[in-house]
């Protein structure tokens, strides 16, 4: 197996790595880098658990190499919150609509959602929804993650009224 | 809002403060940590030295091990063992059913001299990287003797059995196959006689997180256990049992479990394999399922077939009913299963005079079956799909046709047909609420309207009860343990038995804390997770944690108020009625200068034992074992509104309304999140999910590409209507958990069926209901290719032609020696060798075959003597001894009260028969004379 030096920055914080050519950038994180809550659900790309967020856009991190990610700005689920722990928006609106049960395809979920508001963007609730279809999860038949989408797009209060 | 959102007071309880936890939608504690990727799962936890674990599969679904070479693997650098089943074997264990009773068949963690499914595993490779493992796992190479795989149950009816030491492949059965006379009689009788079939395809529980264990052996006494399960405690339990431990030896942690869904109950093969090699090894040893192997080699569910024959009277009234029940339990079930649920619970909520059956599960070269959500579903499946066939054929309304037949509250108490008590179940008054809050005629009107525009709307409804809360009726279901404890710092501490795979029940409880306490839900904290936290319990496992966790911290926080009460009435001199808790602060009635924080009262019942009253016991902590009645119904009634698009299949849902009662509902949010999860997976049993098996036994699901689970665009938005009438129980509430899994499906298929209805009946239901099998209604031919496959593998032939099936000498005259001879019974009983002294016997009950001595003496033709198991000895008299048949009753009061009515035949040194024992059926008896 090849070896490769990588360096990139994780939560803002600088990695510098040795890694084997074929590791995924979703081990990579969990394993070298110690970001256990980016979530390997299926390793084929479907589920959407292991989203993370790369150069400002969604990503799959089972489908990418680490190697890929070399220079890169990466975002996982442990970065979001403020370092005072002030959660997210993205975050805030899912614990407001009991947006999860188990929690494990919910750091894909968010990362998903903070990409596609992330820079003052407001897509609308069609369009999170649509981002939401590659997302599986198997608890909460996604009433919470519909409902968080449309807070997030601005169409209900946290409390389910119109907005 | 719903109507859960004005708070219900439990029943009986005693004013504590006016602050309501119980009832409110307040956030989860769980969140905090989840949503910033803070959760701790199993595959988080790394311990100093662990080594990584990686399986080599079989590729055959049934076949003979030649020989296995795993010299390639081990020379892989990195690699430090390969170990075999004989390797493993050095570290005995059993592995045992749900219920703790060893496997019927034998079960090894490696496959030894043979394989059974694709995916059985052969080989364990322990390495310093799970690819380097995975590696090594790749080049074992297996010479196999392919034998020829039993897949479906059609082929394990007929074929030869697959497990060695067999006479067939039947796993477990109960019932009589022929309807008695009298019953067979009603049914030819009946005005209209509907019957229906449901294939049920196989389905995988599909937790996100995969099945996933880090075992570490800590010294020779010791071993701890990381894994993904329902419960901490009986993964110890069982352990220790399988492994023949003491209990206190094995510490199992498993703080954030990525959902479940009965997949987790117990641990399996590769669980076992791995805390073997732990046990071994000396290393700790960690292996996560990837999707590929959670999909083609985890244990799956549900496959099964049923066909239900209903008798109707003219006016719609039900008569009578016969079932037929056969399930796949693949090759190594996690306990032979014949579901005897799907029986027991097809009737209890309609006026069903007269109910016979009879359940077979069948081992096949395929994956072992296990629980999933609701695993006696099809009984609401079948009866709520064939009641709609049945009110299309009589010509009335669906709804009509529940309210003749429906047990309603002003019906009850009752008993079923099976003899189940009916005292406490709403299904017609959850179906009146749903009616009054949907407008049926003007969806009617609609739905003709939209068909003259070649539009097919469907509204499908179903109503039904299911058993939840169960505790006491079986070994694994125990009660829950609440410790609730006041620190002094003021904040609330509870240590529960209860765990969560997505439930909350870290909010739930403490949400029933704080309310009976009096204290702020901000200043509880449960813990759980941890078999060394908190005493026995059994956790998640048939929607039982709200009903008995619920009950104990309920009941614990009220004895733990009357402590505060009793210290602050000493301290303030005041009469304890006088003293309130509320938001953590203690009042003394009338002297509002007396008020005190809860904490200042802990500090002194921890610290200064010389100003306690005196026999008062220091520190605040109280705990309570819950144990409640051995079930607690759930009753619900939901509405469903399709369209269907005739051109292509598609179904579209439009609309969902749930009208359900689950007594005192805790957080509305947590009970409609628990409904909607079980309905969308409703939604994928029915138009999406399908785990088939090629002719080869080589499952045809790897990805979920194949495996298609909901996604948010196949989900409505569901409505909810909450009845809320409290049960029996501590705290009044009713199990929820699985309730969606169960009613949604018969409610989206009576849709879909109802839009079908201009086209054609769905005469044979099989799942999943494909664009393609719609298109085989619409257009009235096999699109699908269903018809065709059907054919060629349907069980009904199969039935009549099977030479093992097991019931047949029943039916067969008896033996000739024990026929009545001359010379009356004297002369029977030297023909045959009589019935008088011991046998040993086997009675095949519905949770495994149950061994016993049986003691008979005969007088004439008077019966008595006694049964004797390690359970007890039961004694009998007034049975009857008669041309060498042998009928006798015994009164049982445990697990419930039953009588079981033996009817046995001698012949020679051996005795079959069967045992009647009322709602659980018809089981069958053999044995020979010790």
């Amino acid at each position: 197996m090849s070896d490769h030096a990588i360096q990139l920055t994780v939560n803002g914080r600088r990695q510098s790595s040795t890694v084997e050519a074929r590791t995924s950038l979703g081990d990579f994180l969990r394993m070298d880098a110690g970001y256990t809550g980016v979530h390997i659900g299926c390793e084929h790309g479907v589920c959407g658990a292991c989203t993370v967020v790369v150069d400002g856009r969604a990503v799959r991190s089972c489908l990418m190499l680490a190697v890929q990610a070399d220079g890169c700005e990466v975002t996982t689920v442990e970065g979001l919150a403020d370092p005072e722990g002030t959660l997210h928006p993205v975050q805030q609106a899912m614990r407001d609509a009991h947006g999860l049960q188990c929690g494990f395809c919910t750091p894909g979920v968010v990362m998903t959602f903070a990409a596609l508001t992330s820079g003052g963007d407001k897509p609308s609730e069609e369009q999170l929804i649509a981002a939401m279809s590659g997302h599986i999860c198997r608890c909460t038949g996604y009433q919470g993650i519909r409902k968080a989408a449309q807070v997030l797009a601005g169409n209900i209060t946290p409390e389910g009224e119109a907005a | 809002m719903s109507e859960a959102d004005t708070p219900v007071r439990p029943e009986g309880a005693p004013g504590i403060g006016a602050t309501r936890w119980i009832g409110k939608r307040v956030p989860r504690k769980e969140d905090a940590r989840l949503l910033t990727g803070r959760g701790q799962y199993t595959d988080d936890v790394l311990l100093p030295g662990t080594l990584h674990v990686a399986f080599a599969r079989s590729q055959v679904a049934r076949g003979n091990i030649l020989s296995i070479d795993t010299s390639a693997a081990q020379e892989i650098p990195g690699v430090h063992a390969v170990m075999l089943a004989k390797d493993l074997a050095r570290q005995p264990i059993t592995m045992m059913s749900f219920f703790f009773t060893p496997s019927e068949v034998p079960v090894t963690p490696l496959a030894d001299t043979y394989v059974q499914y694709v995916g059985d595993p052969v080989a364990l490779v322990i390495a310093e990287t799970r690819a380097i493992a995975e590696d090594a796992a790749a080049l074992i190479t297996v010479e196999y003797e392919e034998l020829e795989p039993v897949v479906t149950i059609a082929q394990a009816m007929a074929g030869q059995p697959i497990h060695p030491g067999t006479d067939s492949n039947v796993a477990a059965e109960i019932g009589d196959e022929e309807p008695e006379d009298e019953l067979a009689e009603t049914l030819s009788a009946a005005a209209y006689n509907i019957r229906q079939t449901v294939i049920h395809q196989r389905i995988s529980q599909a937790p996100m997180e995969n099945r996933a264990i880090l075992a570490t052996r800590e010294g020779p006494e010791e071993l701890t256990l990381y894994i993904t399960c329902q419960s901490p405690h009986n993964i110890a339990r069982w352990v220790s049992l399988a492994l023949g431990l003491p209990e206190g030896a094995i510490r199992v942690i498993a703080k954030d479990v990525g959902g479940s869904f009965g997949l987790k109950n117990t641990p399996w093969k590769e669980e076992c394999a791995v805390i073997c090699a732990a046990m071994l090894f000396g290393r700790p040893l960690k292996w996560t399922e990837d999707r590929y192997e959670a999909l083609t080699a985890s244990s799956q569910a549900r496959e099964a077939e049923m066909r239900l024959q209903v008798g109707f009277g003219a006016d719609g009234r039900m008569l009578a009913s016969h079932g037929v029940y056969d399930c796949n339990n693949g090759a190594y079930p996690q306990g032979a299963d014949n579901n005897i649920a799907v029986h027991m619970f097809l009737w209890p909520a309609y006026k069903m005079p007269a109910y016979g059956f009879v359940s077979r599960g069948w081992y096949t070269n395929t994956n072992g079956l296990a629980a999933y959500r609701g695993p006696w579903a099809m009984e609401s499946l079948i009866r709520e799909t064939l009641l709609d066939k049945a009110a299309r054929r009589i010509g009335i309304d669906p709804v009509e046709i529940r309210r003749r037949n429906l047990v309603y509250l002003s019906d009850q108490p009752t008993t079923s047909c099976m003899g189940i008590p009916v005292d406490d179940i709403t299904p017609g008054e959850c179906l009146e609420k749903l009616v009054a809050n949907f407008d049926i005629p003007a969806f009617r009107r609609e739905q003709a309207e939209a068909r003259k525009q070649g539009r097919y709307l469907g509204l499908g409804i179903a109503a039904y009860i299911e058993p939840t809360g169960s505790a006491g009726s079986m070994a694994p279901m125990t009660g829950e343990l609440a410790q609730v404890r006041i620190e002094p710092t003021g904040k609330v501490t509870a240590t529960m038995s209860t765990h969560s795979q997505g439930h909350g029940t870290a909010t739930t409880m403490a949400q029933c804390i704080a309310d009976r306490l009096g204290v702020r839900y901000e200043d509880v904290t449960v813990y759980e997770g941890d078999n060394t936290r908190g005493g026995f319990g059994p956790g998640a496992a048939g929607s039982r944690q709200g009903v008995i966790g619920g009950g104990a911290a309920i009941r614990a926080s009220e004895m733990l108020a009357e402590k505060v009460k009793a210290l602050a009435a000493h301290l303030y001199n005041a009469s304890a009625d006088a003293v309130s808790i509320e938001e953590g602060m203690v009042h003394v009635a009338g002297a509002p200068e007396m008020s005190r924080p809860i904490g200042e009262l802990a500090n002194i019942a921890y610290g200064e034992p010389h100003r306690l009253p005196l026999d008062f016991e220091a520190g605040l902590e109280v705990q309570f074992r819950y144990q409640p009645p051995p079930m607690t119904m759930t009753s619900a009634a939901h509405a469903c509104v399709v369209e269907v698009d005739a051109d292509t299949g598609f179904v579209k849902i439009l609309r969902w309304i749930a009208s359900e009662d689950c007594g005192t509902v805790i957080n509305p949010a947590v009970v409609e999140g628990q409904v909607a999860g079980g309905l969308a997976q409703a939604i994928g049993m029915v138009l999406l999910e399908d785990m088939p098996y090629d002719a080869r036994g080589n499952p045809a699901a790897a990805t979920f590409k194949d495996y298609l689970l909901p996604a948010i665009t196949d989900v409505p938005v569901f409505e909810y209507i909450h009845a809320n009438t409290p049960s029996k129980t501590i705290g009044g509430m009713r199990g929820v958990g699985e309730g969606g899994a169960i009613i949604g499906p018969p409610t989206l298929v009576n849709a879909i069926a109802d839009a079908l209805s201009p086209f054609g009946e769905i005469e044979e239901l099989v799942l999943p209901l494909t664009p393609a099998r719609i298109l085989d209604v619409i257009e009235q031919r096999d699109v699908s290719g269903t018809a065709r496959q059907r054919a060629a593998t349907a069980t009904t032939d199969a039935y009549t032609a099977d030479p093992a099936s097991p019931d047949t000498h029943l039916q067969e005259p008896p033996p000739t020696d024990s026929l009545v001879l001359p010379g009356g019974t004297e002369a029977l009983e030297q023909a045959s060798t009589g019935i008088d002294g011991e046998w040993n016997m086997v009675l095949k009950t519905p949770m495994g075959p149950q061994a016993m001595t049986a003691h008979f003496e005969t007088a004439g033709q008077a019966l008595s003597g006694y049964l004797s198991a390690p359970e007890g000895r039961q004694d009998f008299a007034g049975g009857t001894w008669e041309d060498g048949r042998a009928r006798f009753e015994v009164k049982v009061e445990q697990p419930m009260k039953i009588t079981l009515k033996y009817d046995l035949q001698v012949d020679g040194n051996a005795i079959t028969g069967k045992c009647k024992m009322g709602m659980f059926g018809s089981a069958k008896v053999t044995g020979e004379r010790s």
